[in-house]
This record gives structure tokens, sequence and C-alpha cells, in this order.
């Protein structure tokens, strides 16, 4: 059994590269003879943690000194309320919980807290493996709790190269690592002996690729959206990439085109993957969608790593990168019988290629974050005035989707008048302050309209427009 | 309300609806710096939708993104047109 730290030490245990952060770069060599964790990592071992750091870098050194030492750790993304954060700790039945701050006084609420040295602090550590821990992954559910997604190293690492030559490379992503596209470039960075270049919270775009750019990254991932700012900072000439991949979001045509233009000799790629079924292919043709040989022309005989299959015209991917099952949620089956997960995903072939076409049920993807429409007509529908309320996508092209509310009220007459309008717009801001009250920013709508009524189903569903 | 003043307007209310500060609004200013995250360029573009009745980054009529917001004013003053 191999943990992450003995996958990506090359001889004589010590690790290559660095991590780089706004205040420059940590050797990742100083974890042989260091630790994050001074004098608590063996007292960690065979628990569950919380690793719940508000920026990106204390993470990235503690997952290298947790994995194989504990039995399952969950990577908080930093937009958890404080109500949510508790659920997760709960659910993951966690003995501590790993910030960056001792001032975290949430934390103790939740678990032991542990606070994570911002470099490592010399000290004897010991890289003994003893556990193969659960790396848990949170993604958007249907209510405001989070899921918990369980993978271990190898379903999340499997595939990707190790040790190559790659020394020369730097990586850079603009996703957060707790995030499965962002965790899999930082996986691939440790485990090709490369350095990576890590986002801060809030840092603007332009600062961010001029550090990249000073860094000579080489290798940078992003979704759609993250793209579109890049190109709109007027700064994505600073660097010179040779391979530009996206993930995460639907790659469209202009998107793509934009991109080739600003870096004509970059390789260009865009990937599917999802928290729960695992990374299942890699478009290298510089068009939007995928060739429907992906599906018709997979190799019958060796037992492929990821197989693909269209059923109701959603995405189905079988693979070995796939998650093992929710955790908390034992009885929600990830897989069908044949360990085909259902993506979701809706696709249409058009002349001998599959283009996405949105989500089915209704989900949202704005800039790469999921949103149940259910979660936010439930904030609606709180209000008393509310009768019914339909939450969909629309398109939009700087986050691919935005939320937008159809609320019909319970005495809708008065949103009919002229004289009423005053009333009605009073009514719409209140509901939005409720949802921005309730919601993070990117589930609150940014346009509700009140209408007369909406349509239902024989069977008393509304009718979800897909994607 | 002309274009520019409905942009101008616009930005200011989403800025104050997502609690942000907004730079001074001058033509050269760079769209990243204004002080709007992702969505809120997001929202400010689905609400011109709505007012100016037009969506230039939905046409064909636009080839590179605005990077400030003299580019970003002209592009929807060309949609109009």
């Amino acid at each position: 059994m191999k943990s992450l730290w003995d996958a990506a030490a090359v001889h004589g245990g010590t690790i290559a590269g660095e991590l780089v952060g706004p205040g420059g770069a940590i050797k990742l060599s100083a974890l042989s003879t260091g630790s994050t964790l001074p004098g608590e990592l063996e007292a960690l071992r065979g628990l569950s943690v919380l690793v719940a750091t508000a920026e990106q870098l204390p993470t990235a050194l503690a997952l290298l000194e947790l994995d194989g030492v504990v039995r399952r750790m969950v990577l908080c993304t930093p937009d958890l309320t404080d109500q949510q954060l508790a659920a997760v700790a709960s659910t993951a039945q966690a003995d501590a919980i790993l910030v960056s701050k001792s001032s975290h006084a949430l934390a103790s609420k939740c678990a032991r807290p542990i606070v994570l040295q911002p470099l490592a602090v010399a000290a004897p550590a010991e890289r003994r493996v003893s556990e193969r821990t659960e790396w848990v992954l949170l993604t958007s559910g249907t209510t405001g709790a989070p899921k918990l997604v369980v993978h271990t190293l190898h379903s999340l690492a499997g595939s990707l190269p190790r040790q190559s030559a790659a020394g020369d490379h730097v990586w850079s992503t603009f996703y957060d690592i707790r995030r499965y596209g962002g965790l899999q470039i930082y996986l691939r960075a440790l485990l090709s002996g490369s350095s990576l270049v890590l986002t801060t919270t809030a840092e603007p775009t332009r600062d961010f690729l001029g550090r990249a750019a000073a860094a000579r990254v080489t290798h940078i991932s992003g979704t759609s959206s993250h793209w579109r700012r890049a190109l709109m900072s007027g700064a994505a000439d600073r660097i010179n990439p040779q391979y530009v991949r996206l993930s995460g979001e639907i790659a469209d045509q202009d998107i793509l085109d934009s991109l080739r233009s600003a870096y004509p000799k970059s390789r260009i790629a865009h990937a599917f993957a999802s928290t729960e079924a695992g990374l299942a292919f890699e478009v290298n043709d510089g068009l939007a969608g995928f060739p429907e040989t992906f599906i018709s022309q997979q190799a019958s005989a060796s037992p492929a790593r990821v197989n693909l299959n269209v059923v109701d015209r959603t995405l189905r991917i079988r693979s070995q990168g796939a998650a093992a099952r929710y955790l908390g949620e034992e009885s929600t089956r990830l897989a069908d019988e044949d360990g085909f997960i259902d993506t979701g995903d809706i696709v249409q072939l058009v002349n001998d290629r599959y283009f996405f076409r949105g989500r089915r049920g209704g989900v949202i993807n704005v800039g790469g974050m999921k949103v149940y429409p259910e979660e936010v007509e439930a904030v609606l529908n709180a209000d008393a005035r509310v009768h019914m309320s339909l939450v969909h996508g629309r398109r939009n092209p700087i986050t691919g989707s935005i939320v937008v509310a159809d609320v019909v009220l319970s005495d809708h007459s008065g949103t009919l008048g002229e004289a009423e309008s005053a009333e009605a717009e009073r009514v719409k801001g209140e509901l939005m302050n409720a949802c921005r009250q309730a919601l993070p920013a990117h589930k609150v709508p940014a346009r509700l309209r009140l209408v007369s009524a909406l349509e239902v189903t024989a069977a008393g569903k509304l009718v979800r427009p897909d994607g | 309300m002309s274009v520019r003043n409905e942009i101008l307007a616009t930005f200011r209310q989403v800025a104050d609806t997502q609690g942000r500060t907004l730079a001074p609004l001058s033509e050269n200013l760079k769209l990243t710096d204004c002080g709007l995250d992702s969505l809120g360029f997001a929202i400010v573009i689905s609400a011109l939708e709505e007012s100016l009745h037009t969506d230039p980054f939905n046409s064909s009529a636009w080839s590179e993104f605005p990077v400030t917001l003299g580019d970003f004013i002209k592009l929807y003053e060309r949609a109009v047109d």
C-alpha cells in the first residue's frame, strides 16, 4: 500500500518541486525533515479529520502528510457556512479539524481543532503508512447540505503519469485544489515531481497570471468561466503555456477559438470529469463536444479504465476513477448494476460528434459550480406570499449559466395591474434579499420574474426545462 | 436613458447588491479591475439583456472579449444600433 508521500517521493525519500503561493515558494523537500503538524501527526493516526483551511496552501501540504496516516480526510471548501461545516463534521464522524488559525472559533464546536503550521517545522517525521485513507470531496446536493463523495488515492490518481521526465513542467490551476478539477492538477504536479502555482482567495486574475508568468507556468487548467475571465483581464498574454486545459463546464467553440487565438502554440484540451464519476476523457482536436468514436470504438478486449455510454440522452461513465460511495447516504447508489454512473449531462449526436446540451433535472452549472433548483426554490417557497416557484438556468457568456427564478404569488392578482407594480417590485426585492441571506452568491437568482402560472405535469410536478 | 448610462447604472446597482465597491468608472478602466467578480459580470449582462433587449455576446457580432469598460459599452452600442 502506497501513500501519496511514497508515490511522490523520489530516491532518498524527498519530494521534488515547490508549491507557489502569493508569499513565495515552499519547497516540498522541507517535509522530509519537518511537518506542518509537529507532534500531532501520530495522534491523528487512524482518525477521521476535516481539513478546513481558508487558503489552499496549508491544505496542499497537509494532504501529503495525512494520506496513509488518517482513516479519512475531508477536503472542506472555503465557502462552507458554519452550519454546513457542522453537518459535514457530523456525517464524517470527524475526530479533529485542521485549521490554519487558532482563532477559528467554530472549529472547536465540530471536533478537536488542530492548527496547521504555515511552513514545515523541523520535527522528526516518520512517514509510516497504516491506512488506506478515504479522500472525501464535497459537492452540491438538492438540499443546502453538501454531499460527501468518497474517493481513494487510487481512484483519484490511478491513471495519472508518475515521475515522468516532467521536472521542467510547472503546473497551475485557476481551480481550488479542494474541488475535483483542482485536486487532479495538484496530484498530477506532485506525482510528476513538478511545481504547482496556487491561487488565493479573492486574488485579482491579473495578479495571479502575473505570478504564474513569473513561475514560468507550462501547464494550466481552469473552467471555461475562469478562462473567459483571464481573457477579459487583458493579462492572458503574460503566460505562454505549452498546455491549456478546460474542464468542469461545457467548453463551447467560442471559448476554444478564443484560447486558440490567444495561445497559438499551445496544446488546448478540454476534459470531461465529475466528482462522482472521475475523469472520463480529454478532447485534443480543438473542437467542442467529442467524437462519436469515443463511444462506438471502445476497446472491447482489455478491460478499459474508462467506458462511456449514452442512455436516455445522458452520458454514462464506468471508470476505475469513480468514487466509491456517498458518505452518510449509503442507500444512494452511485452506479447502476453494470457499474455505470449517470452524469446527468445531456449529449446530442450531430454529424459524428456528441455535443453537451446542459443537464437533466434542471441542474444549473454556474461557472463550474452545481446548483440544484430545488434548493433555491425551497428558500423562495418559504415565504408565505409565494404560491410556487421554478428556478432554472439561463445561458450566460461569462459563467456559462446563471440562475433565474419564476415566481407565482399566492395572491397574484396584485402583480398584474400597472398600479400594483410598485408593490410587486417590493415583494421581488424582499424575496431576493431572502435568497441573499440564505444562499451563497452563485445560487442567488440573477433575475426574478413574477408570473401568473407555471406549467405542471399531469402528475403534479413542475415542468423543468433541461439544462 | 442612453446605452452608456444604462450600463453604468447597471454596474453600480449590481455592485451595490453584491456588496462590492466599484472603482471610478472610466473609459479605460479594465473590466477585471472594476470591482465585480465573474458572477457580477454575469448578472450585469443578464440585467442588460432585459433592459436593452440585446445580448451582444450571443451573436456573431463579437470576436474578442472586451477588456476595458469602453470596449464593453461600444459592444452594446453597436448591438443596439
